[in-house]
C-alpha cells in the first residue's frame, strides 16, 4: 500500500478482528478512494459482511485502525459519520411498526430535514428504483421481497451519502428489471460521487457496477486490483473459478 | 370468632422482609410525590370519606411521631360481626365517659389489627386470650388450656408497651357444629360420639385447620376417623344447612348457632383452649379511659354474646343500637347515643347506595400503584434490558415479591407506612411490578438483532433507538402485561379494605363477616365490571397506538 498524504475514504490498516476467540482478519490493508465502487467478492463465510460492519462501526476492532473520511470512528461522534454513510442489508431490516415512508424517512425526521427537500428526495428515489408511490402507505410485511430490498436502498440513499455499504443489497431485485436498477444506480453514483462498498456472490452484479474488486478468502484478501485486470489475470485458483463462472453466464 | 394465625409465619417472614426493604424504599420515595397529589385532589371533595380519614391518619402519624399521648383514643376492631360489635360497646363507652372517640372498625384479620394496635395506629380492641398467648405470643399449644393468669399474660406483653384489662366474660371458644336434626336423630351428644360416622363430611374454616390448637390435633385427640376438607367459614353454614356437609368448625358465641337449627358438639375432653375476650390496650392510654373500659369486666356472658350477635345478624339491628342497648341494660351508660338507630343493612345501603365512593377509591388505588409501576417497571426494564445477568436478577426479585401472600404483604407494611392509602398502594404497586417488567424485557429482548443492527447502522443515537424503534416495537407485549397487572390490582385491591383503604373490599369483605350475600355482590359485581372494562380499554389503546398486523392475535 502507497503512504499517501491524501486521506481515501476507507483506511485500514493492519486490521486485526477477533470474533469469539476466533480470528477472523489478521493485519488487514484496504483502501477505497473517494468515488471507487468496490467489489467485495469471495466464498460464505469469509469474512466480507464483517468488514462492512467494522467500516461503520458494528464492529469493533480488535487491533489496528480504520479511518473514513479521513476520521478514525472511535474519535468522533458514531452517529454522525454512520449518517454520512449509507448502510443496505441483504435481510433489509425494515422496522415492522412503521409504513415504507416513515422508513425511508426515518433519519432525516430525526435531523429535522426540511420536508419539501425530504419529499424530493423520495420522489427522486422511488422513481429511480421503479417503485410506485402507493408503496409509501404500506408496511413492510405487505412488500414483495424485491419492493423491500428497493426500499432498504431508498432508506440508504435518503441522506445523500459520501460511503454506500451494500451487504447483498440486490439480490432480491427482480432479475428482468435488475440490470435497468443497475444503470439508475450508476448513473446516480457518478452524480452525487459517492463511494460504494459492495459485497456480493454475483460476479455479474460486480464486474457490471464495480470499478475494483477485492476477493477474500478466509479472512484473507487473495487478490484486488481493477475490475478488468482482475479479470483478465485472475493469478488464484478461487478467482479464476468465479471469473470462469461468471463468463459461462454471460455467454 | 377467633382469628387467622398469621403471625406464625411473620417470623420467617423477617428475614425475608430484610431483603425486601431498599426496594420499599425506592417505591416509598417514588410514590411520595403521588399521594401528595392524591392529597391535594381530596383536599378539594370538602368533606369527602377520603378527606376525613387522611387527615386524621395524617394527625395520628403525626402525634404518633411526636409520641405525644393524643386527646382521640382510636377504637378499632377486627373485621367480624363480634368484633365490630365489641368495637362499637367500647367505642360508645368511652364517649359516654367523656372521651373523644374515633372508630377504626373492620381492620381485617388478628394479624393487621395487632400491628395496628402495636404501633398506635388504634388504642385498643378487644382480643381473646387463646389468640394472644399463641398468635401474638407464640407460646405453645397447651398454654391456653392452662387457667388465664392476666399478671402473667400482662408481664408477657409488658416491654410491648401493650397490657390487657380484664376479660369481659364470656369464652368465645372453637367448637364443633352439626344440624340439631341430624344431631337428634343420630342421638350424637360428644365429638367422641362422631368416631362412628366416619363417612360424614367435614368441611373446616382454613384458619382452624392449621391452628396449632386446631383440627389435626383435634383429631388426634378424639380419634376421629374423618378426614376434614378447607371451608370459608361464612359459607359452611350455608353448606350444612343444604346438606352437602354434615360437621364444622363454629365459635360458641356465634348468633348464627341457634337461629341456624344448629347445636354445639360437647368438647367432652376439654380439648378447646380458653378464649376469654378481653380489651388489648396500649399502656399509654389514659389511666382514666382504662378505667372506662374496665366497667365492662365480667358483664358479658357467652349467652349474652350469642344473644347480642344475634340481634346484629338476625335481627338486622345496628351495631351502635345493640351496643347502646346493652350498655343501657348494663347500667354503663345513660342517655342516647349520638348514633343513630338506622339498621345496619340501612347504614351500610346509604353508606354505599351510590357506590361511587368505594369505586372512586378502588380506582385511585389501583391507578395510582399502576402508574408507578410502569413507570419503575418500564425504567429499570430500559435500564437492564442489556444485560442478561440483571435482568434476570430483576426478574427474580419481582418474582420473589409476587409470592409474598397479599395479606402477609399488607401486614408486613403496616409497621412502616401504617394503615390506609399508602400501604394499599404499595402492596398493589409490588403486585405490578412482575408482568409490567417480565413483558418489558422479554418484549426488548426478542427484538430482532437485524432491526437492532440496522438502528445502529443508520446513525440513530441510543435514545433514538429506544423511542423510534425498542419502544414502539416492544410496546404491544409492554402493553398486554401492563393490561395484566392492571386486572390483578383492581382484584387484588379489594383486600386494601383489611387496612382501612376502603375500595370495593368494604362491602366485600363486610358482607363476609355479616355473611350478608348482596352486600358481597355489591363489591364483587362492580370489581368484575372493572376488570372487564380494564380490559376493553387496553383494547382501545391498542387498537390506537399499535398498527393492525404489530397486534398479534
Amino acid at each position: 500500500m502507497p503512504v499517501d498524504a491524501v486521506s481515501a475514504c476507507v483506511e485500514m490498516s493492519r486490521l486485526s478482528f477477533h470474533y469469539q476467540q476466533q480470528c477472523l482478519f489478521d493485519q488487514l490493508n484496504l483502501r477505497l478512494e473517494y468515488g471507487e465502487l468496490m467489489a467485495l467478492c469471495g466464498p460464505s463465510g469469509c469474512g466480507k459482511s464483517s468488514l462492512l460492519k467494522l467500516i461503520n462501526g458494528l464492529l469493533t476492532p480488535s487491533a489496528g485502525s480504520i479511518r473514513v473520511f479521513g476520521q478514525a470512528l472511535s474519535a468522533v461522534d458514531a452517529e454522525a459519520l454512520r449518517q454520512r454513510m449509507g448502510y443496505a442489508v441483504q435481510k433489509i431490516g425494515l422496522f415492522p411498526h412503521l409504513t415504507t415512508e416513515e422508513n425511508i424517512r426515518l433519519v432525516a425526521n430525526t435531523r429535522k430535514i426540511d420536508e419539501q427537500a425530504q419529499q424530493q428526495r423520495i420522489d427522486f428515489l422511488l422513481d429511480m428504483f421503479n417503485l410506485s408511490k402507493s408503496l409509501l402507505k404500506r408496511y413492510p410485511h405487505e412488500l414483495s421481497g424485491g419492493q423491500a430490498q428497493r426500499v432498504g436502498l431508498c432508506r440508504a440513499l435518503m441522506l445523500k451519502p459520501k460511503l454506500l455499504l451494500l451487504d447483498e443489497a440486490f439480490s432480491a431485485v427482480d432479475p428482468i428489471s435488475r440490470f435497468d436498477i443497475y444503470r439508475e444506480f450508476l448513473k446516480l453514483q457518478q452524480a452525487e460521487g459517492f463511494s460504494v462498498v459492495l459485497v456480493t456472490h454475483d460476479m455479474r452484479e460486480a464486474h457490471f457496477l464495480a470499478h475494483s474488486i477485492v476477493v477474500m478468502e478466509a479472512g484473507q484478501i487473495i487478490r484486488q486490483g481493477k475490475m478488468d485486470q482482475v479479470i483478465a489475470q485472475p493469478d488464484h485458483p478461487l478467482v479464476s473459478r468465479l471469473v470462469k463462472e461468471h463468463l459461462l453466464c454471460e455467454a | 370468632m377467633i382469628e387467622y394465625a398469621v403471625l406464625k409465619n411473620t417470623q420467617t417472614g423477617w428475614g425475608l422482609w430484610r431483603l425486601l426493604l431498599p426496594s420499599l424504599l425506592l417505591t416509598f420515595f417514588c410514590l411520595q410525590g403521588l399521594q401528595a397529589q392524591s392529597a391535594d385532589q381530596h383536599s378539594s371533595e370538602q368533606g369527602s370519606f377520603e378527606q376525613q380519614a387522611l387527615r386524621k391518619q395524617q394527625t395520628l402519624e403525626q402525634q404518633t411521631l411526636a409520641n405525644e399521648p393524643r386527646n382521640t383514643l382510636v377504637v378499632g376492631s377486627k373485621a367480624f360481626a363480634e368484633g365490630y360489635l365489641l368495637g362499637e360497646i367500647l367505642a360508645q363507652l368511652l364517649e359516654s365517659d367523656g372521651f373523644q372517640v374515633e372508630r377504626r372498625l373492620g381492620l381485617g384479620k388478628t394479624l393487621i389489627t395487632y400491628e395496628a394496635l402495636a404501633h398506635g395506629e388504634i388504642d385498643v380492641y378487644v382480643e381473646y386470650t387463646g389468640t394472644l398467648l399463641q398468635a401474638i405470643l407464640k407460646q405453645p399449644a397447651d398454654a391456653a388450656k392452662i387457667p388465664f393468669d392476666m399478671a402473667k399474660l400482662n408481664a408477657a406483653l409488658q416491654n410491648r408497651g401493650l397490657q390487657v384489662l380484664p376479660p369481659l366474660g364470656f369464652n368465645s371458644t372453637y367448637a364443633l357444629v352439626m344440624s340439631a336434626n341430624k344431631k337428634q336423630a343420630f342421638n350424637i351428644q360428644t365429638i367422641g360420639d362422631l368416631t362412628q360416622y366416619a363417612d360424614w363430611v367435614v368441611s373446616i374454616s382454613h384458619e382452624f385447620m392449621h391452628r396449632p390448637d386446631g383440627w389435626f390435633q383435634l383429631k388426634e385427640a378424639y380419634q376421629l376417623p374423618q378426614k376434614a376438607g378447607g371451608i370459608e367459614h361464612s359459607l359452611a353454614y350455608e353448606a350444612i344447612n343444604n346438606g352437602s356437609i354434615a360437621i364444622t368448625d363454629a365459635y360458641s358465641t356465634d348468633g348464627d348457632i341457634a337461629t341456624r337449627g344448629l347445636e354445639l358438639l360437647e368438647d367432652n375432653l376439654g380439648f378447646f383452649p380458653e378464649y376469654l375476650a378481653l380489651p388489648l390496650v396500649r399502656q399509654s392510654m389514659p389511666d382514666a379511659a382504662k378505667a372506662s373500659i374496665m366497667q365492662l369486666a365480667g358483664t358479658i356472658d357467652e349467652r349474652l354474646m350469642q344473644q347480642l350477635n344475634a340481634k346484629v345478624l338476625q335481627e338486622d339491628q345496628s351495631y351502635a343500637s345493640v351496643a347502646r342497648d346493652f350498655l343501657n341494660d348494663a347500667g354503663l351508660k345513660d342517655g342516647l347515643s349520638l348514633n343513630d338507630g338506622l339498621s345496619l343493612t340501612e347504614r351500610l345501603l346509604t353508606r354505599l347506595q351510590p357506590l361511587i365512593k368505594p369505586l372512586k377509591e378502588h380506582l385511585q388505588l389501583t391507578f395510582s400503584a399502576l402508574l408507578a409501576a410502569t413507570l419503575l417497571g418500564v425504567g429499570v426494564g430500559l435500564l437492564c434490558y442489556r444485560s442478561h445477568k440483571l435482568s434476570r436478577l430483576l426478574i427474580y426479585s419481582t418474582g420473589l415479591m409476587q409470592t409474598i401472600p397479599s395479606l402477609a404483604l399488607l401486614a408486613l407494611l403496616i409497621p412502616i407506612f401504617g394503615i390506609g392509602w399508602l400501604p394499599a398502594v404499595i402492596a398493589l404497586f409490588v403486585y405490578s411490578l412482575l408482568p409490567i417488567v417480565r413483558s418489558t424485557l422479554t418484549s426488548l429482548v426478542t427484538i430482532d438483532p437485524l432491526l437492532k443492527e440496522v438502528a445502529l447502522g443508520l446513525g440513530l443515537t441510543h435514545k433514538q433507538q429506544i423511542l423510534k424503534v425498542y419502544l414502539p416495537m416492544a410496546l404491544p407485549g409492554m402493553l398486554t402485561g401492563i393490561k395484566t397487572a392492571a386486572v390483578i390490582s383492581i382484584g387484588t385491591a379489594t383486600l386494601a379494605s383489611f387496612i382501612g383503604a376502603g375500595g370495593l373490599g368494604d362491602p366485600i369483605i363486610t358482607g363476609l363477616s355479616l355473611n350478608d350475600h348482596s352486600l358481597v355482590l355489591l363489591g364483587a359485581i362492580p370489581a368484575a365490571l372493572l376488570a372487564i372494562m380494564t380490559e376493553w380499554l387496553f383494547e382501545r389503546l391498542e387498537r390506537r397506538w399499535i398498527p393492525a398486523h404489530m397486534r398479534g392475535r
